[in-house]
């Protein structure tokens, strides 16, 4: 059978389909971002920025840029009615208490019980850069991963255990991939959807580790 | 009579000694306090240890501050940019120091500082390169009601240097947008805090009800030229 990979946009669309009305989502710097262009009509979802904004809207029109009001990549964006202005502590506060509902991030490597890496690959002479990842990673109430499933080189970024430096451990709820998605629970991975055509046998011998069936029949 | 305005950004700045550990405000183009960055490194304080999100952008700024070799270390999230050459250059030829901090670990740490708490456990990082000491040991963690925590020591300033965009003879501050950030939790965490704003408000003309800053954490204010507050330093889209 033959499949086709989810494009950043479809992989976008599928993440923000499971978005819920009223959830209150951080959206990680990068591919992440795509998730707002995907949002579903007709429900409401507040933004978190980790700058300090709650009610974060899209990118202003050139020439409208206000370089006070910026997001987490310090590109500019805009502020929706209801939207506030918070300082850091209160940011990460937010976060860490568990009041965000959603964080979707990107990832390096995921591990099938939810360990994730995805701030630095431990390179040597690297400098390294962490930001606000390892705060996001354990702090929201659900810890998404947006990623491809493969590298380049089609090795799988799912893994039994994290090669490079940990962000945060066992965090990770869901992985949302080009070609699956997939729950990591404490006993390991479980399938929740694949592209039209791959089969899960064909997806477990693509990641190498074994995927429990759908918890209720996709 | 109270009267925190100071006349100049080098009257602020008198007194910012050499060793002096320097809390500077900002992320990205929000809230980072440029003349006051200019007026420090007019100042001369050598052997410095800075406090900020970034490890400076392109050439101006904490950049420059860092360029002039007076900045022993710098404490932060995220020092690696696009443009962080600067930070880059010191830090691969061993002449700074470098202390990575969570983002998040970093705000409640100087909150910290500012609010008496003499340590704290905190979810983030644990199990991670960062839950670690400068010298490879691990740092101590607990379990608490089943969750691991590492514990986490507060950053104390000597000065903090703020950007907010209006201000009082007392003291009181209120910030703009996004250029919030750092400013309030560093004006709290410093033995002097100075801030640079826009706009000198009478007594009283500020609504207290949107005081951010109250003046008590803060030692001076001085106004600064309004400039239009654009990307400097930061590549579109980066």
């Amino acid at each position: 059978m033959s499949y086709t990979r989810r494009t950043k946009d479809a992989l976008a669309k599928r993440v923000a389909q499971d978005i819920h009305d009223g959830a209150y989502v951080n959206l990680g710097i990068g591919q992440p971002t795509l998730v707002a262009n995907h949002l579903p009509p007709g429900i409401e979802v507040i933004l978190h920025s980790e700058n300090g904004i709650l009610g974060m809207g899209p990118a202003p029109a050139s020439g409208q840029e206000d370089y006070d009001l910026i997001n987490a990549g310090k590109q500019p964006v805009s502020l929706l009615p209801g939207g506030a202005f918070f300082h850091h502590a209160d940011s990460f506060a937010m976060m860490r208490g568990g009041h965000l509902d959603i964080c979707v991030l990107g990832a390096f490597q995921v591990s099938a019980t939810g360990d994730l890496a995805n701030w630095s690959t431990g390179e040597p002479g690297s400098i390294p850069a962490v930001g606000g990842a390892m705060d996001l990673a354990i702090g929201a109430k659900q810890t998404w991963v947006m990623m491809d499933l493969l590298t380049k080189q089609g090795t799988s970024k799912v893994v039994p255990q994290c090669s490079y430096p940990l962000t945060g451990i066992g965090c990770v709820k869901r992985i949302y991939s080009d070609l699956a998605t997939l729950e990591c629970t404490p006993q390991g991975l479980r399938l929740i959807d694949t592209v039209e055509g791959l089969s899960l046998d064909e997806l477990q011998r693509l990641v190498g580790l074994p995927i429990a069936a759908p918890a209720t029949p996709a | 009579m109270i009267n925190k305005i100071a006349s100049s950004v080098a009257e602020a700045l008198h007194g910012v000694r050499d060793g002096a550990t320097v809390l500077i405000g900002g992320f990205g183009t929000a809230g980072i306090p440029n003349e006051l960055i200019a007026g420090l490194i007019e100042q001369g304080a050598r052997e410095l240890t800075v406090v900020n999100n970034n490890a400076g952008n392109g050439e101006h700024g904490l950049a420059a501050l860092l360029k002039t070799g007076r900045v022993r270390k710098i404490i932060c999230s995220f020092p690696r940019q696009a443009d962080s050459q600067v930070f880059d250059g010191l830090y691969r030829s061993k002449q700074i120091e470098l202390e990575l901090v969570p983002q998040g670990n970093l705000a409640e740490r100087l909150r910290a500082a500012g609010a008496g708490i003499g340590a704290f456990f905190t979810p983030t990082g644990y199990g991670t390169e960062l839950a670690k000491n400068a010298d490879g040991s691990p740092k101590e963690t607990r379990v608490i009601d089943g969750r691991p925590y590492v514990l986490e020591y507060p950053i104390h300033g000597d000065v903090a240097l703020i950007k907010a965009e209006r201000g009082d003879r007392w003291g009181n501050l209120v910030y703009r947008k996004a250029a919030r950030n750092f400013g309030p939790v560093m004006a709290t965490a410093a033995k002097r805090c100075i801030a640079s704003v826009f706009d000198i408000a009478e007594l009283g003309a500020l609504d207290p009800e949107t005081i951010v800053t109250p003046g008590i954490h803060v030692s001076a204010v001085v106004k600064i030229a309004r400039v239009a507050t654009q990307a400097g330093g930061f590549k579109e889209a980066a």
